[in-house]
């Protein structure tokens, strides 16, 4: 490993009206560092006014996210000695950007706040019971950290104008609906709201997700395997209705 | 009312606030859900009972007195061991989905000094967890919320809150938010040592703004150093390995292949309370029986593979990833780091309240509860039950209280002194002054202390104090990190003076307070140092007596834990 590494980062602030523009910056290696310590070092060391995200430097918060020669990636859980010797270093591209790596994911909210949330099936016997295999496909879903990446590298929330809610957003739908007490079906909001339909199931969301969460064959499928049954399967939908009755 | 920090115990406030029917407003230092709480991983302790019969509420209680070394006020204690099951069982109505038994109850695990299992958890993400319940109970509810918001100034008029003025680092626009009660929940200060688990935003923030706005802090000499952190590489230092390695069976070696906790622990061994296994681990390095990156070996590898990624999957992937070993397969390279502060802001034991009328604390802000030692698993109940109690009794005071809104001219000499960070001639670099402290800190105030050590770090600090009155950077108040490091060292050297004051004037050693000149336990200092604010700025210290345990409590204890207190 060489003792010097080029990080190359773009640059802007929107606010006034400064371009995008990419500054190289040297920094010297050291074992095991990570892509966030370079950007560390030019902030303690070369400019102060680089403006980053991060919290926990270690991969639990998903607050670093970025796109890392061109990947979206946690950076710091990226080893710098893995990215080759000139390192690109650019803001999520599916939000808009305050300032240089800084983007603004607010709009996360607004969806999380239409999810309907937990809703426990009444009159359960205190303390509940619940078996120890019932938890474990809604657990994979609980180890999400909200570092955004799926939905930044999802093609039809960058590509598209959609009501999709996006991968991230999927694996909470899965989380709550698979929460052995939970008493609701979250497949009519999908189907509408949700524009569950949207999804080609690329998978490209579940191959970065730093967490490992197979989103698209753990949650997003069997989420849209239900949506079908009920609008779409001749038979689902009698059933449904008489269910309903 | 106003709550400052979006963790564990501000959220939990954030919602009990809300259930009184009180208008709240939390605002955070980064986004929501990304608080240091998502960090916490070994459980929330709380004596259910579930695997260990035996367990009740009594000896949860004595397990956190004693491990504390009688330094905790018991008001804290009783409350937190009579809360915890509750309101663990209130967070799985929430939706928060723990381990289970065989009878379908929520799993326990052992964790250090507990007598019983009492851990419930979520595998090793428990905080990630607890933050996600409570974060979709906010969003669903009627709260409003700020995020990236430094709140720099507690505005007072006589002994009592007006508000607060913050900046926002996402627009560089400042806010004057008048409230007329205000929570500070925004955790510990970490980040003032150089090996520390904790993430970016432990600079102790609400101890200055407690302080500043005339508060008591108390304690601040008590700082935990988690036995077990990653040491390598370099780049990780500091990093938590949790608790629950141990808990599950982990074994701690030194390059001799013995397994030193028999000799320093013989009865509770690897799972002795966090400040007796930090120093044993500590003692093996300074004695030469260390790695070659100065730690020891922590094993677990003989539980197998399966077991490693349904109850470890985190600490699995942190040793794969940063540092490429397989801890199926080899043993961890761990040594002790900053892990949390059992000091903090002092509170009425009753109503969490602060001597500033109006202004409460509740978390690791807080503090009161742990004395010399904190128990895992005891921060995140600490989290939920007094979140709920400094809720409830924050939303009552507010219903009762009239609000003054803050004064134009008030604002904006805060805005003023914030800005003025921007145009400093020849400005010194805050990050340079924060790496002296965190290394003066790390070097003279670690896990052995003594009157020479001390004693220079007073000296080095009095010295950054000079220089830090020229810290200055460039650019602008929007999302810039140098302004917000400038903001942070000014109340860090503060309240780091007073840390190490108090651990100078302490001549004993308790819990984490380890002096090497005075290495024993000293009935005499059974006492709290307490800090107040003079009007010129600085600081005089006051030594409170620890409030003596209630019969009924003192009978709990053993004949020879009584003779302590």
């Amino acid at each position: 490993m060489s003792d010097k590494v080029t990080i190359s980062i773009k640059r802007s602030d929107p606010s006034k009206g400064e371009a995008p523009h990419f500054v190289d910056y040297e920094v010297p290696t050291q074992e095991g560092m990570v892509v966030l310590d370079a950007v560390h070092y030019i902030e303690n060391n070369i400019d102060p006014t680089l403006s980053v995200r991060w919290n926990c430097k270690a991969a639990r918060c998903g607050s670093c996210s970025a796109e890392v020669n061109g990947l979206p990636r946690l950076m710091c859980k990226t080893r710098v000695d893995k990215m080759g010797s000139k390192i690109s270093i650019e803001p999520m591209r599916a939000y808009p950007v305050v300032k240089d790596l800084v983007t603004n994911v607010s709009h996360n909210w607004e969806i999380a706040k239409r999810i309907p949330p937990f809703t426990p099936k009444p009159n359960l016997p205190k303390p509940w019971k619940i078996a120890a295999i019932d938890i474990t496909r809604s657990k994979e879903f609980r180890t999400c950290i909200e570092c955004f990446l799926c939905q930044d590298v999802c093609h039809v929330i960058r590509e598209h104008e959609s009501n999709y809610l996006g991968p991230k957003h999927m694996v909470k739908v899965a989380a709550l609906d698979m929460h052995p007490l939970d008493s609701i079906d979250r497949s009519g909001f999908l189907h509408t709201e949700g524009g569950v339909g949207f999804c080609n199931i690329t998978k490209c969301c579940q191959n970065i997700c730093p967490e490992g969460i197979h989103i698209t064959d753990n949650a997003i499928i069997p989420e849209k395997e239900r949506v079908v049954n009920e609008f779409y399967d001749p038979i689902g939908i009698l059933i449904h209705r008489r269910k309903k009755k | 009312m106003l709550i400052i920090g979006a963790g564990g115990a501000g959220l939990r406030a954030a919602v009990e606030g809300l259930k009184q029917g009180v208008k709240v407003l939390i605002v955070t230092k980064s986004l929501l859900g990304k608080a240091h709480t998502v960090m916490a991983e070994g459980g929330i302790a709380a004596a259910l009972g579930n695997v260990d019969k035996e367990d009740n509420w009594k000896v949860h209680f004595v397990d956190t007195y004693v491990e504390g070394v009688y330094l905790g006020d018991w008001r804290f204690s009783e409350k937190l061991a009579k809360d915890a099951p509750e309101r663990v069982l209130e967070l799985e109505e929430y939706g928060a989905l723990f381990d289970r038994n065989a009878d379908g109850k929520i799993l326990q695990r052992a964790f250090g000094a507990h007598t019983y299992r009492r851990l419930c958890h979520v595998g090793d993400k428990t905080g990630l967890e607890l933050i996600r319940t409570l974060q979709d109970k906010v969003i669903h509810s009627d709260a409003s919320f700020l995020e990236e918001i430094m709140i720099t100034k507690i505005v007072t008029d006589g002994g009592r809150v007006k508000g607060a003025i913050g900046l926002d680092l996402k627009t560089g626009e400042f806010y004057s938010i008048s409230a007329k009660g205000i929570i500070i929940a925004s955790g510990g200060l970490g980040r003032i040592y150089k090996v520390t688990s904790n993430s970016w935003e432990s600079t102790g923030d609400g101890l200055t703004l407690a302080f500043e706005a005339g508060a008591e802090l108390m304690d601040l000499e008590m700082v935990q150093f988690h036995p077990t952190g990653m040491i390598w590489p370099p780049a990780i230092r500091g990093l938590l390995v949790t608790e629950g390695v141990r808990g599950d069976g982990g074994l701690l070696y030194n390059t001799k292949g013995e397994r030193f906790m028999l000799r320093y622990s013989p009865q509770k061994k690897e799972l002795d309370a966090r400040d007796v296994v930090a120093r044993s681990i500590y003692r093996e390095i300074m004695e030469g029986r260390g790695t070659e990156h100065g730690g020891v070996y922590l094993d677990i590898s003989y539980k197998g593979a399966k077991f490693i990624h349904e109850k470890l999957p985190s600490m699995y992937m942190q040793y794969k990833e940063f540092s490429g070993v397989d801890i199926t397969k080899e043993k961890m390279e761990v040594a002790p780091t900053t892990h949390y502060h059992m000091g903090g802001i002092k509170v009425d034991a009753e109503t969490n309240q602060t001597v500033v009328s109006g202004l409460f604390a509740a978390g690791e802000a807080a503090t009161g509860l742990h004395g010399a030692n904190r128990l895992g698993g005891n921060s995140l109940a600490d989290l939920l039950v007094f979140g709920k109690r400094t809720g409830e009794e924050a939303a009552k005071f507010a219903k009762n209280a009239k609000l003054t809104r803050i004064a134009g001219n008030e604002a904006s000499a805060e805005v003023d002194r914030v800005l003025s960070f921007l145009q400093v001639k020849d400005p010194v670099n805050p990050y340079e002054v924060f790496e002296k402290l965190r290394e003066t800190m790390s070097s003279n105030v670690g896990i052995w202390r003594n009157e020479d050590g001390l004693n220079k770090a007073l000296a080095e600090i009095a010295e950054l104090k000079k220089v830090a009155g020229n810290v200055g950077v460039s650019g602008s108040t929007k999302f810039n990190p140098g302004l917000v490091t400038a903001l942070e060292v000014q109340g860090l050297l503060n309240i780091a003076e007073m840390l190490v004051t108090a651990a100078r004037e302490r001549k004993e050693s308790r819990g984490a307070h380890y002096r090497q000149d005075y290495p024993e336990l000293r009935k005499e200092w059974r006492k709290n140092i307490v800090f107040v604010r003079k009007q010129d700025g600085g600081f005089t210290m006051r030594f409170d007596p620890v409030p003596e345990l209630p019969p009924e409590l003192k009978a709990l204890l053993s004949k020879e834990e009584q003779e302590n207190v």
